[in-house]
């Protein structure tokens, strides 16, 4: 028998031109990739033209926006930089994320070549391609980010549960506690104008405020 | 009408005065009144005159006094408010069922406007026929109705290095929890026909972030849901107008909204929202990946610190709720001592599987401090950590999936703090 289900004859069928507009997706093999290349020289103007005033000159950021190079080997700092160099496992989803969703604020403006030039860009801001590289769907598979091996899928079922799924205590399960950290004592929560955090119930022994005060 | 006001504010505040005496002697029983409370001696204005016509309002909003009732956010947390969260005003819900105008709000790329009209939903890559729907086509499958907390990876991530934010909305509110109606993400994959090497799905919405993410085909085949209404009527535009994923147990970034592509592969797209982000550094540097479900979790939402108990000793509830991803909720502990003794709550209503459950205890408070803690337990037997049991597996900077236990530190004066304790 086939494996098809009985169907209900609903929707109608794709047309190439729109699956090429909208699957625009691409896979750490490099599937989905169109074609085009791009060097690291082209790559930096570009990234000058629609990337530095966020991300800065070298992709290093600006104010708090997000820093796109640099942080290799601090994943085990107090307070680690996740970059593309130092943190992401695939070229493939910085080429795919870029294309499809940046420039913030008007995205699918950048061609298939100025993206595989700001990937050339990054990859060299990273120190991971010298600045003669140029990018290209050949040569795509080649590159292998820093961080390719440090992701493992969710283990929660063997590190965790078993940990936890222990019948609780009850009753004397530990010493009495002592306070250690203090939400008040950093003072980052939104206010009302009485100092409350933002949102308190009101004080219904307090006159009811009126609509116009709201 | 502001003569009115006027005399009533007057009236309210007697009463105030009234209840603040009352109080002092509250527990040698009834309170009893020095004098007789006007708003019952005196004939009220809206005992006498008109309220509102039924054509005041067509659709409605709460009234005035619960204007504490909202969606608030936080500046400092994100570096732009259209690729940023809002909080959802738990501490002063009841029940289960999230309103939709406070519901929480997570956008990559701001709320997007997309008509019934210009909708089309894709289906393409490893199946028989590739498809396109338009929104009339979906409305035209059998429907299935399903209740389902959806919860932020990040909510409570701000928690991992210690107590920061004052107040359960700002703690535990990256949630909300709605009825929804839609199509069985199965059904749809079905009329296209998946082939045999087709493992993953790949889902993206039609906004400019896309917020794309891969899932295994045997969710997208089980409970996931294509939903067009929540709550009885058509989601929030801020909620993914017209179409968004529902994705019963599994983080909230996987809800895609304005959903217009589900794409068929032999493999994970490992996009940026399953790299970048939702992915939890661990204390060797290494990471995991595809965290999807949400695990067993509570908060008690009142008393809480934008919930203060301002009524003296007695009788007092305590409320809050609890959710698992992995299925129902069991049992809901609660502790006042910072986690010496415990006793049961009651599950108040209905208990639903990866659906928010209400819990109550009711205490008679004798005015001394408290450190309250809720424990959640659920049906799998896996029992809600402390956040230093997490952390002693995690680290610091897991930066999601923080589902340790809440202590809220009671005062004697009523006001209610968040605090760790050791």
């Amino acid at each position: 028998a086939p494996a098809v289900a009985e169907t209900l004859g609903l929707g109608r069928p794709a047309l190439p031109e729109e699956i090429a507009a909208w699957d625009v997706a691409v896979l750490p093999d490099g599937t989905g990739l169109p074609e085009g290349s791009g060097d690291v020289f082209t790559g930096d103007e570009v990234f000058a033209e629609k990337c530095a005033s966020c991300h800065g000159d070298f992709a290093e950021g600006i104010d708090n926006w997000p820093v796109l190079a640099g942080g290799q080997g601090s994943l085990r700092d107090r307070r680690p930089v996740k970059t593309v160099g130092s943190y992401w496992p695939y070229a493939s989803t910085v080429w795919d994320y870029v294309h499809r969703s940046m420039p913030f604020g008007a995205a699918q403006t950048v061609t298939a070549d100025e993206t595989y030039a700001i990937t050339a860009f990054l990859l060299y801001s990273n120190g991971i391609v010298d600045d003669d590289f140029e990018l290209s769907r050949d040569n795509f598979a080649e590159i292998v980010l820093p961080n390719a091996g440090g992701f493992y899928p969710d283990d929660r079922a063997e590190a965790e549960y078993p940990v936890f799924s222990v019948a609780p205590c009850m009753d004397s399960c530990r010493e009495p506690v002592k306070v250690t950290k203090r939400a008040v004592d950093l003072g980052v929560t939104p206010e009302d104008p009485d100092g409350k955090p933002a949102g308190t119930l009101p004080d219904l022994t307090i006159a009811a405020a009126s609509a116009t005060e709201e | 009408m502001s003569e009115t006001d006027e005399a009533g504010t007057s009236r309210r505040a007697f009463l105030g005065a009234g209840l603040a005496a009352g109080g002092a002697v509250a527990t040698a029983g009834f309170a009893r009144a020095q004098t007789a409370d006007p708003l019952i001696t005196e004939v009220q204005d809206w005992a006498s005159s008109f309220g509102d016509a039924v054509d005041a309002t067509p659709y409605g909003m709460p009234i005035h006094y619960e204007s504490h009732v909202v969606r608030r956010n936080v500046e400092w947390l994100t570096e732009s408010a259209v690729s940023s969260i809002n909080f959802t005003p738990i501490h002063a819900l009841e029940g289960t069922i999230t309103p939709q105008g406070c519901a929480f709000e997570r956008h990559h790329s701001g709320a997007i406007e997309l008509s019934k009209q210009d909708y089309r939903l894709m289906i393409n890559g490893l199946v028989e026929r590739p498809l396109v729907f338009t929104y009339e086509d979906l409305t035209r499958f059998p429907r299935t109705i399903t209740t389902a907390f959806c919860e932020c990876a990040a909510n409570g991530g701000m928690e991992w290095g210690g107590a920061q934010l004052e107040g359960c909305q700002f703690t535990q509110g990256m949630i909300h929890n709605m009825e929804y109606t839609g199509v069985p993400l199965r059904l749809l994959l079905e009329e296209a026909g998946v082939k045999p090497e087709g493992k993953w799905i790949y889902a993206e919405g039609a906004d400019a972030s896309s917020n794309g993410r891969s899932m295994p085909l045997e969710k997208a085949l089980d409970d996931v849901l294509v939903a067009f209404f929540a709550n009885g009527e058509a989601l929030r535009k801020e909620h993914g107008y017209p179409v968004r994923l529902v994705v019963p147990g599994f983080e909230g970034n996987m809800w895609v909204k304005w959903l217009r592509r589900i794409g068929v592969y032999d493999q994970a797209v490992e996009s940026r929202e399953e790299t970048s982000k939702y992915t939890d550094l661990m204390k060797d540097g290494r990471a995991r990946k595809w965290t999807w479900v949400m695990d067993a979790k509570s908060v008690i939402t009142s008393p809480s610190p934008q919930a203060p108990i301002r009524h003296g000793k007695g009788p007092l509830v305590i409320t809050g709720l609890a959710w698992s991803g992995n299925g129902k909720i069991d049992r809901v502990d609660v502790s006042l001592d910072g986690g010496v003794s415990w006793q049961p709550a009651r599950l108040t209503g209905d208990v639903k599987s990866k659906a928010l459950t209400r819990f109550h205890l009711d205490i008679d408070w004798d005015g001394s401090e408290m450190y309250l803690q809720s424990r959640a337990i659920d049906e799998t037997g896996y029992v809600q950590p402390t956040k230093d049991q997490l952390r002693e597996i995690r680290g610091l900077n897991n930066v999601y999936h923080n589902n340790g236990i809440q202590t809220w530190w009671v005062r004697a004066d009523g006001e209610v703090e968040n605090v760790e304790v050791a």
